[in-house]
């Protein structure tokens, strides 16, 4: 959590990314990591891949599918993670769904999450309400970041809400979509949207995360947030090209830079 | 008795039920919880409805006293026959309620997810009788073994897309669904085919299937002069043609509550669809209940001959009468169907579709005694089944 509150104040125009654990192999955890923060991710989003993903479009619920064949589970992840603690120096996010996490235990689960160093956990549908019954105590003692999503949907009274019980990020669904990229530019719907928030003054930044595949979408969401999380897109670029070092390296640097 | 079988205003039935939503959800979620129980009181939505169901849909159903069947099992049994509503099965009671709500709330795409087609078929009937437009999203799987339904919902003028991730079944469908709802938020309205989902889903529909034991307490006073039976049994895939059997009887401990889940090739088979006696307790489609899943808690793909019965999880409703000890849950082969579906069909000449086949074959696991009354529901009639009939039984 503090970990990610440092990184929060510090810089702007953050680039986070978003890959699945255990895929394209079930080891690919560890060289994916280190070519993102060699490219320049500022931090990242590990998926923990879930049979019925209904929050991801085609891309990620693929992903998962291979990942979940390779082996991959929340024990061996936290294994895997166990040894790359060290080596790792940007904020670690686990994404993915409550059931998985529910089997494990709550409670075991957010202390694997404190020991391997995980800052936060997005877990789309462990909606607010539950979270702020049963388990925010638990997240706040042990460190862990719950982070909540917003759609151009959520009312304003509501987002209040949600930030006033946020610790390092919102997470801005850029529209009313499942996980996928998307070509083209900002509509004004999603310029309207992005302004609305921003008016409302919150005190914890924002990142828009939902179809943002390029360099371009990047640069113009930084406009209206403080960063932008990238995942499909990076997913795709796994599924053709592998886990291969220099190339992840050369994809990050291109969306950050422009080449 | 001391435990209540409604839901408490955050949709839990003790730990079950609930709302495990994403956020994009939310706010189409909330208007519905905020709006469904007012709709449903109004004068308007229940005359409608009355009429509806009595009008078009053929209510009430009859509830047919089955002689050769009680013969054969030394009591007197009940067959209340959903089979005949129009559309051929239960689903169409769910499915006009339902059309009427989106109605009221403006809504003017209906999507939906259907397993054995029938809900398909149901939501597809009311979208033309409405004049909506209307996606039906089905697991490839079950649009090639249930092609009679999928030619019928495109004639309805329903849209059927296919759902191609996991066991290609109902359990994907309705994630397809979900997303579908994700992705428009204004102006769609998820008509759910069963009692599971986020709450209010599960009370919503329970209420719209309830028709069917009211009707069951009238006819059976008019034909025995008791309004309540010993038993009531009815298949269960999500549950709503169980929940709507059960549902004036739960607050009455002195009748037996059975439900029959599919046990495809047998429980331990690894090839079966048995939420109740396999399952643990965890979240699938936005709802806390019992379902199949790994020791990783990844949901199961499930198994069973008949589409309909072939989901992972169960309404939470009844993962509550269950732990409650208020129903009992029977677990019923594929082949336990088949023969229970071709004795009905020789002793009374009613085909009755496979998912209702399994309340039938569960009969032979109840300790019946005679002079008790026990009342069977045929969810739904045997023609989209008779492919696997056909093949199966070796009629040819
Ligand atoms: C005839 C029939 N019976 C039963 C079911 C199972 O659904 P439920 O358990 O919701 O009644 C279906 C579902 O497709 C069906 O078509």
């Amino acid at each position: 959590m503090e970990k990610l509150q440092t990184l929060f104040k510090q810089k702007k125009d953050l680039l986070s990314v978003y890959f699945t654990a255990g895929f394209p192999n079930i080891d690919s955890t560890l060289p994916v990591l280190k070519a993102l923060e060699e490219g320049g991710a500022d931090f990242v989003e590990i998926g923990m891949p879930y049979s019925d993903p209904l929050a991801d479009g085609p891309v990620i619920q693929n992903s998962s599918t291979v990942a979940l064949k390779n082996g991959m589970s929340l024990k061996v992840l936290f294994e895997q993670l166990k040894e790359l603690k060290k080596s790792v120096k940007i904020p670690m996010i686990l994404m993915g769904y409550f059931n998985p996490v529910l089997k494990f235990g709550v409670e075991a689960f957010i202390e694997e999450c404190k020991e391997v160093g995980i800052s936060g956990l997005i877990i789309p549908d462990l909606p607010y309400e539950t979270y702020i019954e049963e388990y925010e105590k638990l997240f706040t003692e042990n460190g862990i970041s719950n982070i909540f999503l917003i759609t151009p949907q959520t009312p304003d009274d509501r987002i209040k809400k949600l930030n006033k019980a946020s610790t390092s990020f919102i997470y801005m669904v850029s529209s009313a979509a499942v996980t996928g990229a998307r070509n083209g530019g900002l509509s004004p719907k999603q310029v309207d949207y992005f302004e609305r928030v921003n008016s409302m003054e919150l005190k914890t930044p924002c990142m828009v995360g939902f179809g943002i595949s390029n360099h371009q979408n990047y640069k113009e969401v930084c406009n209206y947030a403080h960063g932008a999380i990238v995942g499909s897109a990076f997913i795709k670029h796994l599924e053709n090209i592998g886990d291969d070092h220099n190339e992840i390296v050369g994809f990050i640097k291109k969306l950050k830079n422009g080449q | 008795m001391s435990e209540s079988f409604q839901p408490d205003e955050k949709g839990f039935y003790g730990p079950y039920g609930g709302a495990y939503i994403p956020e994009m959800l939310i706010p189409n979620i909330e208007n519905l919880r905020e709006n469904y129980i007012r709709i449903m009181n109004s004068e308007s939505f229940r005359k409608n409805f009355k009429t509806l169901l009595e009008d078009y849909a053929g209510r009430p159903s009859p509830l047919y006293y089955a002689t050769r069947l009680s013969e054969q099992y030394g009591c007197n049994i009940w067959l209340k026959r959903e089979d005949l509503n129009h559309t051929g099965s239960h689903k169409v009671n769910n499915t006009i309620g339902q059309i009427l709500l989106a109605h009221e709330m403006g809504k003017k795409r209906i999507i939906a997810e259907t397993g054995a087609g029938q809900h398909g078929v149901a939501t597809a009937t009311v979208c033309a009788l409405m004049g909506l437009e209307c996606i039906v999203y089905m697991g490839e799987t079950d649009i090639e073994r249930q092609a009679p339904n999928v030619a019928r919902m495109k004639m309805l003028g329903a849209e059927v897309r296919s759902a191609v991730s996991g066991s290609r079944t109902l359990k994907d469908a309705t994630n397809e669904a979900l997303r579908d709802w994700i992705a428009n938020p204004l102006d769609t309205f998820y008509l759910i085919g069963s009692v599971v989902g986020p709450h209010p889903y599960p009370d919503l529909v329970a209420k719209m299937q309830s028709v069917i034991s009211g009707e069951i307490q009238w006819q059976l006073r008019n034909k025995t002069d008791k309004s309540d039976p010993d038993y009531v049994v009815a298949c269960v895939g999500g549950g709503s043609n169980a929940a709507g059997s059960f549902y004036h009887f739960m607050d009455n401990p002195d009748v037996k509550l059975i439900g029959a889940e599919a046990a495809g090739e047998g429980l331990s088979s690894g090839k079966t669809a048995a939420s109740i006696a396999l399952g643990e307790t965890g979240v699938i489609h936005g709802s806390m209940t019992n379902l199949m899943q790994t020791n990783d808690g990844q949901i199961t793909e499930p198994y069973s001959i008949s589409a309909g019965l072939d989901y992972p999880g169960i309404g939470p409703l009844h993962a509550w009468l269950n732990h409650t000890g208020r129903a009992k849950y029977l677990s019923v082969t594929d082949q336990e169907a088949l023969d229970a579906a071709l004795l009905l069909t020789r002793k009374e000449g009613i085909i009755p579709a496979l998912e209702s086949a399994h309340a039938l074959a569960a009969l032979n696991q109840l300790d019946l005694k005679s002079g008790e009354n026990v009342v069977v529901t045929i969810s739904g009639r045997g023609d989209k089944d008779m492919k696997t009939y056909m093949d199966r039984l070796q009629l040819v």
